[in-house]
């Protein structure tokens, strides 16, 4: 194990990267600016390669701990650590970090500075989230990295864009209150410790258990998004730049999904077992419910972004069969999700940089002008479908097969996103890329540049090597998730 | 040779192709794309004979590539088996990928999509051989999947006409409906089996043939067995397109010639057969999902066949047959004679791959006008064209001693001897289906090759109605546009005829030479598993035979010899004598046409039900959940009491640490906007 405190760089060089980068200050500095962010974003991602290659894949446990006190008063503490369930996400962040950077290098050309160090200071935070084994600490992050989310929405985003950042940030922050509330009471309940592992251990009665499920469940369920809370999604995504809907969809959501199985499943067993039907229905309703209304969207970003909580909803669902399998696919399904959708939504940067439109309907024939484009983008478009030898299929097929064995009416339901997936996905690439070239604007596209080609072949590389050879990334979740399996079979009713 | 890297070597010499072919379709010239996928599927299919001869010497192999994943208790792989049937099914998706690969060097010649074409097709001999060659559910499913993908790509080849964009979308679409029963049966097995591997599943089988699940609530008790198969045979039905999910393949067409005979003809749509199959210790144990199977076939084998009568678009005519031969193999499954299916499988692969090849050189030679009506005569200008699709069209209709008479009497004879529930109905379905076969068959071959000339004589051929309901006047390109006034058809080039004559060759002989190890002999014995107490059908029909030739011999004097006489000597009065007659028919049942011609309105229906009805209530949930009721009433509502509150909590200063971290969290963000809008 090293003997580097990795899980601190992995925090803080993305947050020193940004606060260098904001130092670099105005626009005529600008390609300064740029390298110096794309150096951070690839020292940050740099750092968090030992994690995977130096993990220890018998451990269950935490990985790279590193524990200092911060405020003894209320036994607050700088406690950090990886498992097989978190580790992977800090890798996928560090690395979205690097795509998000490029993505943007042409594209902002406004207060590009400011532009690159908040999503340098979010992957840093949000990196804190993952990693946090304090409660406060995790709070702390939490709370933080809704701000430069905000920010990016708000300054860099589209003509409705404060409306959609305000939506966002009510969302989140009315979860937030009610997470803080959970904490404190685990705080007094625990005999005064915020230790997320303590709380793993403390006994607790059902009634509470429930209270406390509930309160994790609203502020997640925002995060991930859940139906009925899902609605400030593709409004965000509709006005965040391209950059920000790629950290929101690739990242940003898993927060939520994450601190189902830090919080919900090991501190309120019990209640999760109970309230378990409550979670499959609501998954259930975002696969089937959402399909329907990604199919009907006539905006390329809202489409996806629906797709997004569809597949989502494949993650809360693994969640809740308390089976290694499906917690395993929820989890593959989290990471290919950051893939697929991470390059979905660049596919429809690459379009809107050109066009100016994300409408479907100003589109048609793109392959003619922009083919390389549309071999790449047929292939995402495959995956979001759920094609087999892409990621996209691997954590469905998983959630699935579990399901079937939980409960062949849930597997029936859930298995209709073969189907509508197949549906919103095609249809709206043969709307946008098939057929004879519909305008004047189409006919003046031109195809990806050296930069785009690029992001989307890296992306396509790793969908297909998850699709094609999952076992790396499942490999070292097993020992975790059992951990996590045995914690939530044991009732904490005493 | 080590014979495991052999095996490898199968697949990957045509991934190598379409790799090379796809990635440097743009740079490399047009003879590497064609020489490079020639070769490597030249390669996959020399291999696959050595392969064949080594299994024939007894040496079968069951083994792993390498572990995909595993996660819990279950591992799943990738790996291959290799046996009779792998083998068998090897060699006919080689040798026809290999014809189509030669062929498509003269078709596409014109075509501007040349190296990505030959890179399409070689990705589909991998698929499909991953497929036919894996030894567990999820190698298949995977298989399954990417011979679908390369359909969609391939039937969308010329992506700028609406038909054919719309025609790949709809194959993918039904063909994910089939998957999902799919896939649902597949999570049975694994469910209830523990395992995805096939020699598992299998030797598991006997144990659980009487287990039961509650599917419908306590106590319902559904036989396992039947549910399992039920489910994996909706994924036959989808990709064996039968009714009703055989909606996708008279629209693929759409699709360059080369493809609908390798991919619509000979080997992906009978991946479902052999699925099944592969699957016959299953199977065998439920005859509930046995009678499923044979009823289901007998529809598509009967009504698909009439269907076939009313085309006028000589790919459409072939492509109905095909559905209708599907049906018959599918038929054959449900009477529990898995061998005979394959081997109609395999006849058929030759000589449908023949009559579909030989449709394309009289699209070539008619200048893409694939009207039969605009047609006529052509025996004088296309001779080996003409031999050809004769040997195809007698072979088709079951000509005794040609090979389609052998695959196709021994289903007939095996059903006559079924008696499970729905063998009746399908026994009636495949002996008129006999005279449909031949009605149609050879409509079309005296249309195109004899009679009167007709073409180029019609001022604007293309101005004839168009198939299918989607108008594509505008966008065909250069398709469909027919010879001028006065010009002949031509002779296509030896790249095109070629093959033609390669596949007449198996067309006329496969089925007097194979008929006896492969349907009467112990060919698939240890593969295809018959529990011949329940299901004595094709042990009875064996019992009577006595080699091919008695068995030929014998047909002069069985009903189905004379139903197909009739049929052909029909179609020649029909259209040779009394061209009037079926005009005349036409007119005086012209319900019964519409119903023909509007494909017993299967598109309507499926377009105003499901795909009008899934945007309907995409529109619904939309509009009324998440904009009406979501937003408008919860998010605005909890809005106002959000502001309540705060009015409230304001006249009290709590002091509550979360009122802290609020007004810390906005304090910092308007400060940072203001920071940065300034910048």
């Amino acid at each position: 194990m090293s003997t580097y405190p990795l899980l601190s760089f992995a925090i803080w060089i993305p947050i020193f990267a940004g606060l260098a980068v904001l130092a670099v200050g105005s626009d005529r500095n600008a390609p300064l600016a740029r390298m110096l962010a794309l150096f951070g974003a690839v020292a940050g991602f740099l750092v968090t390669i030992p994690l995977w290659t130096g993990f220890d894949v018998a451990n269950g446990g935490m990985q790279f701990v590193e524990m200092k006190t911060w405020i003894p008063r209320f036994n607050i503490n700088y406690h950090l650590g990886v498992d097989g369930i978190s580790m992977l996400f800090v890798i996928l962040n560090a690395f979205i970090t690097i795509i998000v950077i490029a993505a943007g290098w042409e594209v902002i050309k406004e207060k590009v500075a400011q532009y690159n160090a908040a999503f340098l200071i979010m992957s840093g935070l949000m990196n804190g989230i993952f990693t946090s084994l304090d409660g406060v600490l995790f709070y702390v992050f939490f709370e933080a990295s809704l701000i430069p989310m905000y920010l990016i929405i708000g300054v860099w985003g589209g003509p409705n864009r404060v409306y959609a950042a305000f939506k966002f940030f009510l969302y989140t922050l009315f979860g937030s209150l009610l997470f803080l509330l959970a904490l404190l009471y685990l705080f007094i309940n625990s005999g005064g410790s915020f230790s997320i592992l303590d709380w793993h251990k403390l006994p607790i009665e059902l009634a509470p258990q429930i209270w406390l499920f509930l309160a994790f469940l609203i502020a997640f369920a925002v995060k991930v998004p859940m139906w009925p809370v899902h609605t400030w999604l593709p409004d965000a995504h509709v006005e965040a730049p391209t950059g920000g809907s790629i950290v929101l969809a690739a990242i940003a959501l898993k927060l939520g999904a994450y601190g189902f199985l830090r919080f919900s499943l090991p501190i309120a067993p019990d209640a999760s077992h109970e309230l378990s039907g409550l979670v499959i229905a609501l998954s259930l309703i975002a696969v089937v419910y959402i399909g329907f209304v990604a199919l009907v969207q006539a905006d390329m970003k809202k489409l996806v972004a629906y797709s997004s909580i569809a597949h989502m909803g494949f993650v809360t669902l693994g969640f809740f069969m308390f089976s290694a399998l499906a917690i395993e696919g929820a989890l593959v399904q989290m990471i290919s999700h950051g893939f697929i959708s991470g390059a979905m939504f660049f596919c429809i940067g690459v379009m809107y940089d050109r066009l100016h439109s994300r409408q479907i309907a100003d589109y048609g024939g793109v392959v003619n002008t922009m083919p390389k484009f549309a071999a790449l983008f047929m292939l995402f478009s495959m995956a979001n479908a759920g094609l087999p030898a892409t990621s996209g299929f691997v954590g469905e097929f998983m959630v699935i097969l579990a399901a079937v064995k939980f409960n062949f009416w849930i597997a029936f339901a859930a298995a209709t996103s073969l189907i509508l997936g197949a549906a919103y996905s095609l249809w709206m690439y043969k709307r946008v890329v098939f057929g004879e070239i519909a305008n004047s604007h189409v006919a003046e596209l031109t195809d990806i540049n050296k930069r785009e080609f690029a992001i989307l072949g890296v992306l396509a590389f790793c969908t297909l090597w998850m699709g094609l050879y999952p076992q790396p990334f499942t490999e070292v979740m097993h020992a975790s998730v059992n951990e996590l399996l045995n914690h939530v079979n044991i009732s904490k009713i005493q | 040779m080590d014979m495991q890297k052999l095996y490898l070597l199968v697949p990957l010499a045509p991934l190598f192709g379409a790799i090379i072919a796809g990635l440097f379709c743009r740079v490399i010239p047009r003879w590497v794309a064609h020489t490079v996928t020639i070769a490597g599927v030249a390669t996959s299919f020399i291999a696959s004979l050595i392969i064949f001869q080594d299994v024939q010497a007894g040496n079968t192999f069951n083994g792993t590539v390498y572990t995909w994943l595993t996660s819990g208790e279950y591992t799943f792989e990738v790996g291959f088996l290799i046996d009779s049937l792998t083998t068998t099914m090897m060699l006919v998706v080689t040798f026809v990928s290999l014809m189509v690969h030669i062929y498509t060097i003269g078709y596409m010649q014109e075509d501007p999509g040349y190296n990505r074409f030959f890179s399409y097709i070689s990705l589909f001999t991998f698929s499909m051989l991953m497929l036919v060659m894996a030894n567990n559910f999820m190698q298949l499913f995977f298989g399954w999947e990417a011979v679908g993908l390369v359909s969609y790509l391939l039937i969308g080849f010329w992506y700028t006409r609406p038909t054919a964009i719309f025609a790949n979308m709809k194959a993918f679409l039904v063909n994910r409906v089939g998957d999902f029963g799919f896939l649902l049966g597949i999570g049975l097995i694994l469910a209830y089996f523990g395992s995805l591997d096939y020699a598992t599943v299998f030797a598991k089988a006997p144990e659980l043939a009487t287990a039961t699940i509650d599917l419908f609530g306590e106590g319902s008790a559904v036989s396992l067995m039947t549910a399992t198969c039920i489910c994996l045979f909706i994924g036959a039905m989808g990709k064996s397109a039968q009714v009703p999910l055989h909606v996708w393949l008279p629209d693929s067409m759409e699709g360059p010639t080369p493809i609908s005979a390798l991919i619509h003809a000979a080997t992906m749509v009978t991946a479902g057969i052999f699925m099944v199959a592969r699957m016959s210790p299953l199977f065998e144990l439920s005859t509930t999902a046995l009678s499923f199977v044979i009823v289901i076939g007998a529809i598509t084998a009967l009504f698909m066949g009439f269907l076939g009568i009313i085309q006028n678009d000589i790919k459409r005519v072939v492509a109905y047959s095909t559905l209708s031969q599907l049906g018959y193999m599918t038929v054959a499954l449900g009477a529990s004679a898995y061998s005979v299916a394959i081997f109609h499988l395999m006849t058929h692969a030759f000589f449908k791959a023949l009559l579909f090849l030989a449709a394309g050189s009289v699209i070539i030679g008619m200048h893409h006008d694939q009207d039969i009506r605009n047609m006529g005569g052509l025996r004088k200008y296309m001779p080996i064209t003409w031999i050809t699709s004769l040997i195809g069209s007698l072979a088709l209709i079951g000509t005794p001693f040609l090979s389609g008479f052998y695959s196709k009497d021994s289903i007939i004879e095996a059903v006559k001897f079924s008696d499970i529930p729905g063998s009746g109905f399908a026994y009636f379905a495949v002996m008129a289906g006999v005279f449909v076969t031949a009605f149609y068959s050879f409509r079309m071959y005296f249309l195109v090759f004899h009679g009167e000339e007709r073409f180029g004589k019609a001022e604007d051929a293309h101005h004839h109605e168009h198939h299918g309901d989607h108008d594509d006047e505008e966008a065909s390109h250069d398709h469909h546009h027919g010879l001028a006034p006065g010009q002949k058809p031509h002779e296509t080039p030896w790249v095109v005829t070629l093959p033609l004559v390669l596949l007449a060759i198996p067309s006329v002989v496969i089925g007097y030479l194979t008929m006896g190890p492969l349907v009467a002999g112990d060919y698939f014995k240890g593969v295809i598993h018959i529990d011949n107490v329940a299901h004595p059908a094709l042990a009875t029909f064996l019992s009577h035979f006595h080699g091919a030739a008695a068995m030929g011999l014998h047909a002069f004097s069985t009903p189905p010899f004379y139903l197909a006489l009739a049929g052909v000597l029909l179609s020649w009065f029909f259209y040779m004598k009394r061209p009037d007659i079926p005009a005349a028919i036409q007119r005086r049942f012209s319900g019964l046409y519409t119903l023909l011609e509007n494909k017993y309105y299967f598109d309507k229906i499926n377009d105003f039900v499901f795909a009008g009805g899934a945007r309907v209530l995409g529109k619904a949930l939309w509009r009324g959940g998440d904009v009406a009721v979501i937003d408008g009433v919860i998010v605005n509502g909890s809005a106002k009491v959000v502001r309540w509150i705060s009015s409230i909590t304001r006249l009290f200063q709590t002091g509550y640490v979360y009122h802290y971290a609020f007004t810390m969290i906005i304090g910092v963000f308007v400060l940072m906007t203001l920071w940065i809008n300034r910048a």
